[in-house]
């Protein structure tokens, strides 16, 4: 996405108007699947006969009998990878090719919803100007009243999360939640995660440094890049400003308390998904763990930080892997990011089985006790109000909310958000 | 009498109908202001047909700024006499004439055949598309039946009487030499006009312009309280 400066894939704002009549990029539904029903009435109204009756499928488009061969979660296991894994383009950075073969197979679900971006390239490439970042808490939304239906955000999107609706004609995308958000509620996808492992917070960073941040040029050095924005909320320069700037104070204290401000930028568990697309995502993951835990401790033994270490490198999902998903390749901190893992474990499994923890390993990945037991207790313990920390917006009190009504939420006739369609 | 009401009545009526139409779905139909684009279900017919249809149609639109409502004696006066206007005129306007109808034609097919797009069409695209392909055949039959260049002249005619509409001064008179199949062509243009602000037409209008000089990221701030929230913040 650049050239010495910062550009959009899909080409220049130019480029973006020759092409309106026809955008070269963009996919058609068959790329996702066409959407279908049954007719299940045939169950309900069948005259007894002698064989059972059966639900059809049936085209959401033309009405039509189809023969369905594509569909959401198609691939989910091991059903579709050998269709679309080997297309994975994190899979065909890794240099030591993985093969789909069955003893090699591994299974790794990540959860992907809009990043909202601190750098959002559906905005950028909106000839309309329909889509916008909410300047109070950085929500990316489409406004349904000025989207003109050129689909570019459909393509300038790296993470592919705006979709084009065929009977609005507008482009939709996932809106954080922001009605719950602006009253202080978790998202939906957080709120009802029954693993209890999505987090909310505020991260205060300073808009003015995006543009640089984005357009370092170095690949692995964007996630650094990322992190140098983001304010310290205890800072008290930092708060003064926060106030300052019109910031009312609940935020401040909340972006204190802010568990992602932890994972982010005190521990450095949490990486950004394909930081090598400088949008500046702001959905972070922490890279799993489990399955090689489970291969080398085996037997409920007690097996030490010094042999978990190693194997690391031998994860049932490999590291490169993970790499090319956070860290723009950059396997050193995946690697790091993984022993602080290990070391919370094993730290909380001596203290439980009353053994002596091993504070020297902890300490040489750079954290205390004190932040081994904190993070324990937000990632294992994992209360509702430590994994979400949202201060109500009171947007009652400076918005017209009636005239606003319907403008950026899906709830319209025909959008997802309404009862009664598809 | 006849000729008052085709040449006069009929076009502001269409007229009247087109700006009114135009304002009032701006103000109360944003959300269905869109260009109804159906890349979506089907692209590869789309790439060939909207590509021709839209820049052939664009050119016809430059050329009909030059021939209508440019007057003759403005390229007199810069020294472009009637032969070159002609052969001028032709050379532009018949390639993208066809290009526009070839085009349109893929576009229709395309929008009869396959059945995703067929039935998530409105009344609205049949109605346009039934006055875009009177308004494309006749124009472009009145041009090719006129390529004699020393034949009808627009540009004393339809022109004048077309600048007479605009300024307030219209003068059927101007339309009585004019042939059937310029005849047809205008009435059918402005069927078109009459119909244009209740269809997908609208897009036309939203060419995205203002993009050019925007900057890249949109913030919207939260607005104080008043209706103009809506408004798109640059
Ligand atoms: S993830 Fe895509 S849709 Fe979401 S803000 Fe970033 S660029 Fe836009
Ligand atoms: S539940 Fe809300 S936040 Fe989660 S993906 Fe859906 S719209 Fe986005």
């Amino acid at each position: 996405m650049k050239n010495g400066e910062l550009r959009l894939k899909s080409g220049s704002k130019a480029m973006r108007l020759v092409n309106l009549f026809y955008n070269p990029y963009q996919p058609t539904i068959d790329d996702y699947y066409e959407p279908w029903n049954y007719d299940y009435e045939t169950l309900t109204n069948s005259p007894s006969k002698q064989y059972q009756p059966v639900a059809r499928p049936k085209s959401s488009i033309t009405g039509e009998w189809m023969e369905l061969s594509w569909g959401p979660n198609w691939e989910d296991d091991l059903a579709g990878a050998h269709v679309t894994g080997l297309r994975d383009p994190n899979v065909v950075k890794m240099e030591q090719s993985i093969q789909a073969e069955f003893e090699n197979v591994f299974m790794m679900y990540l959860p992907r919803i809009c990043e909202h971006c601190l750098n959002p390239s559906c905005v950028s490439s909106c000839p309309s100007g329909a889509m916008y970042k909410r300047d109070e808490d950085g929500i990316v939304l489409v406004d349904q009243n000025a989207c003109r239906a050129w689909r570019y955000c459909v393509t300038s999107c790296p993470y592919k999360k705006v979709y084009f609706n065929w009977q609005t004609n507008k482009a939709e995308k996932c809106t954080l939640c922001f009605p719950r958000i602006e009253a202080g509620m978790p998202t939906i996808c957080s709120e009802t995660c029954v693993g209890r492992i999505r987090y909310i917070g505020v991260i205060l960073y300073d808009a003015d440094k995006v543009k640089e941040a984005a357009s370092v040029e170095d690949e692995k050095q964007l996630y650094h890049a990322q992190l140098d924005i983001f304010l310290d909320p205890n800072d008290p320069a930092v708060a003064a400003a926060a106030k300052e700037a019109g910031i009312p104070d609940e935020w401040i204290t909340a972006a204190q308390r802010s568990p992602i401000y932890k994972m982010i930028v005190d521990w450095k568990i949490a990486l950004p998904l394909h930081p090598e697309y400088r949008t500046l995502p702001m959905v972070w993951y922490i890279p799993p763990l489990s399955p090689i835990i489970n291969t080398i401790e085996g037997k409920g033994s007690s097996a030490s930080a010094n042999d978990i270490f190693p194997a690391i490198d031998n994860m049932r999902i490999p590291i490169e892997y993970l790499a090319n998903l956070l860290t723009a390749g950059d396997t050193a901190h995946i690697r790091t990011t993984l022993k602080k893992m290990a070391a919370m474990r094993s730290y909380m499994r001596a203290k439980q089985t009353n053994k002596q923890p091993d504070i020297r390993l902890v300490e040489s990945l750079g954290l205390s006790r004190e932040d081994i037991e904190e993070m324990y207790r937000l990632l294992a313990i994992a209360k509702y109000e430590d994994r979400f920390v949202i201060p109500a917006s009171h947007r009652e009190e400076v918005a017209d909310l009636y005239a606003e009504q319907g403008s950026c939420g899906l709830a319209f006739a025909g959008g997802p958000g309404a009862c009664g369609t598809l | 009498m006849a000729s008052q009401f085709l040449w006069v009545i009929v076009p502001y009526l269409a007229l009247v109908l087109f700006v009114a139409g135009h304002i009032w779905r701006y103000q109360r139909d944003q959300f269905g202001w869109t260009s109804k684009s159906s890349e979506l279900l089907e692209k590869r017919q789309l790439r060939l047909g909207s590509l021709l249809f839209h820049w052939g149609i664009l050119f016809v639109f430059v050329g009909h700024v030059m021939g209508i409502l440019i007057p003759e004696p403005f390229y007199e006066a810069l020294g472009v006499t009637e032969e070159m206007y002609h052969a001028l005129a032709l050379a532009g306007g018949i390639p993208a004439g066809l290009a526009a109808l070839a085009g349109f034609v893929i576009l229709f097919r395309r929008r009869l055949t396959v059945k995703r797009v067929r039935v998530t069409s409105s009344t609205g695209d049949w109605v346009a598309l039934g006055f875009l392909l009177v308004v494309i055949t006749s124009g472009l039959s009145s041009t090719l039946l006129n390529v004699n260049s020393h034949g009808f002249d627009y540009r004393t005619t339809i022109g004048p009487w077309f600048r007479g509409l605009l300024t307030f001064r219209p003068d059927p008179v101007y339309m009585e030499t004019v042939p059937l199949w310029f005849k047809i062509h205008i009435l059918a243009a402005f069927g078109l006009f009459a119909v244009w602000p209740f269809t997908r037409l609208v897009h036309v209008f939203s060419f995205p312009l203002r993009y050019l000089q925007r900057s890249y990221v949109v913030y919207r701030k939260r607005m104080p309280k008043s209706v103009d929230s809506l408004d798109r913040a640059q």
